[in-house]
């Protein structure tokens, strides 16, 4: 329930303070990256050319992006698959429940934050610098990108299991793998996968643009029909992207409400 | 805790689940590998353990801590549009404040759905275009597509306002105009504030990949350096973007805490 004091004619003066200080921010910030919006305007002939194309969609060319399309789920289908073969593992010896060892928790932590700050387009860059261009590295992207994602999600879900049976299984002399597998897994496996499909989703809108940097897939022909000013093009392949989004999102999403 | 006997179903869908990764796998281009070497991949990792600190700082305004800066500028600048922009759109689309014209909210949730749907990748590229390559038009793509994702969530939380101060204002004769600024603006300020925050660390990370295609800040120099196979510069950089990334998602999340 809202109180009187939530109104603003109380602490009137630290609003104010804060505003003050973000409007500085602003100020900053615009200046520094030269931010000038007459520009904007003075070329808008730029924009309703590019909108005047845009709405324009070319139907035409969706023959020619289906193929690239399922490229693109294929591709994100085998990394979250390989990124969770991984990541289940590495997320059970990244918890104390798990190990009982403080130090390679924390070490396998760091490592796995690292990984989640790194901009997945970045990480899709230096794979293809490293493995080369081609839809292989698409996928070692986004297995990385799931890696991160999911050990995390798997490691907190273990934190929150019932802990009986794992007592349980000590008192009967069972060693550290057998209670990740028989007191530990069973709890947490309907939750991871639910995780995967979450993850599949994520990696099905961040294929679509990892062809931009050459990593295969739909953002191939996004990258190319931007650079060939066909925005009749670009807009149906948006579309497109869109339509399959949403229709993973809906399976997975489905399959997900049965998991619970 | 019961171990449930695995039936049917479970098989099944495994099974199926299997039979998906197994034909992604398959069809996926391994031809890139071709190109692939171990010693180029050793390469990668020595110049990766070896960062070019001269880099850091040498006053020139290239080097990593002003590109840095300039690139929380462009996240910050990005945000500001975003969320000044995203006001007025969540309130056309709150369909709470359309109740006898519920068509307005409809218009305007679709508006965001349509701002959602391009990449921040397509933006970037179209600014490019419109104000010429620099951080602006950074500014301009996270903004803009801010627009769509905070428009969005914005309507949301104003949806789901307490009616009760509303209606004992309205009771009193207060007007609509008085009603949204004592009782519902007062309500959804600490979780806009909440969202405006969390997109700006989302806004950092793309502010990153977006030097990728001309739009300022760390992402041309790191993709230059990719390129260029500089991995000892791409360390260096790699690292000023994790910590930089790292330290504002711990401010944020100190800045969060207070909100609440």
């Amino acid at each position: 329930m809202m109180k009187l004091k939530d109104t603003v004619h109380f602490d009137w003066y630290k609003k104010l303070f804060l505003v003050v200080i973000l409007l500085l921010c602003f100020i900053v910030s615009s200046s520094a990256t030269d931010a000038d919006i007459t520009e904007f305007f003075s070329n808008s002939k730029q924009i309703s050319n590019f909108l005047g194309k845009f709405l324009k969609p070319d139907f035409s060319y969706i023959p020619q992006i289906i193929d690239p399309l399922i490229m693109t789920l294929k591709m994100s289908v085998f990394g979250t698959a390989l990124g969770v073969v991984f990541a289940v593992p590495i997320a059970f010896l990244g918890t104390e429940v798990v190990t009982n060892n403080k130090v390679l928790t924390a070490c396998i932590r760091f490592v796995l934050n690292i990984i989640r700050t790194i901009p997945n387009l970045l990480l899709a860059a230096l794979a293809v610098a490293v493995i080369g261009i081609g839809e292989f590295t698409g996928v070692v992207t986004i297995a990385i990108f799931t890696f991160g994602i999911v050990a995390q999600l798997v490691y907190e879900a273990i934190e929150t299991i019932d802990f009986s049976p794992i007592e349980s299984c000590v008192a009967v002399g069972a060693n550290r793998i057998q209670i990740a597998f028989w007191a530990i897994l069973p709890q947490v496996i309907s939750q991871i996968a639910g995780y995967i499909f979450y993850a599949l989703e994520i990696n099905v809108r961040a294929s679509t643009v990892l062809g931009y940097v050459g990593a295969g897939g739909i953002g191939v022909m996004l990258n190319s029909s931007l650079a060939l000013l066909q925005y009749g093009r670009v807009s149906v392949i948006i579309l497109m992207i869109l339509i399959t989004v949403t229709i993973v999102d809906f399976i997975s999403e489905s399959i997900r409400r049965r998991l619970v | 805790m019961i171990k449930e006997k695995s039936n049917i179903k479970t098989i099944l869908a495994v099974v199926v689940a299997l039979a998906i990764v197994i034909y992604s796998a398959i069809g996926i281009d391994y031809s890139g590998l071709s190109t692939f070497s171990t010693a180029m991949a050793k390469d990668v990792f020595v110049g990766l353990l070896k960062p070019d600190w001269s880099f850091v700082y040498d006053g020139s305004g290239e080097d990593l801590l002003s590109l840095l800066l300039l690139t929380i500028e462009i996240a910050f600048l990005g945000t500001c549009i975003g969320v000044i922009l995203a006001f007025p759109v969540s309130l056309l689309s709150a369909r709470k404040l359309w109740n006898s014209l519920p068509i307005v909210s409809k218009i305007g949730k679709i508006f965001c759905d349509i701002l959602r749907a391009v990449p921040e990748l397509v933006y970037a590229i179209i600014f490019v275009k419109v104000v010429g390559p620099g951080p602006f038009a950074g500014a301009l793509a996270i903004g803009v597509h801010q627009i769509g994702m905070l428009g969005k969530l914005f309507a949301e939380e104003m949806e789901n306002t307490d009616d009760k101060v509303a209606e004992s204002m309205n009771s009193v004769g207060a007007g609509f105009w008085q009603t949204l600024f004592y009782a519902r603006f007062p309500q959804v300020m600490p979780l806009y504030s909440s969202l405006a925050l969390n997109y700006f660390e989302i806004a950092v990370r793309s502010a990153v990949t977006l030097g990728l295609v001309g739009a300022g800040g760390i992402g041309a120099p790191l993709v230059f350096a990719i390129q260029a196979r500089n991995w000892s510069t791409v360390s260096i950089i790699l690292l000023g973007v994790i910590i930089t990334v790292f330290l504002i998602d711990i401010m944020a999340g100190i800045i969060r805490k207070r909100l609440r």
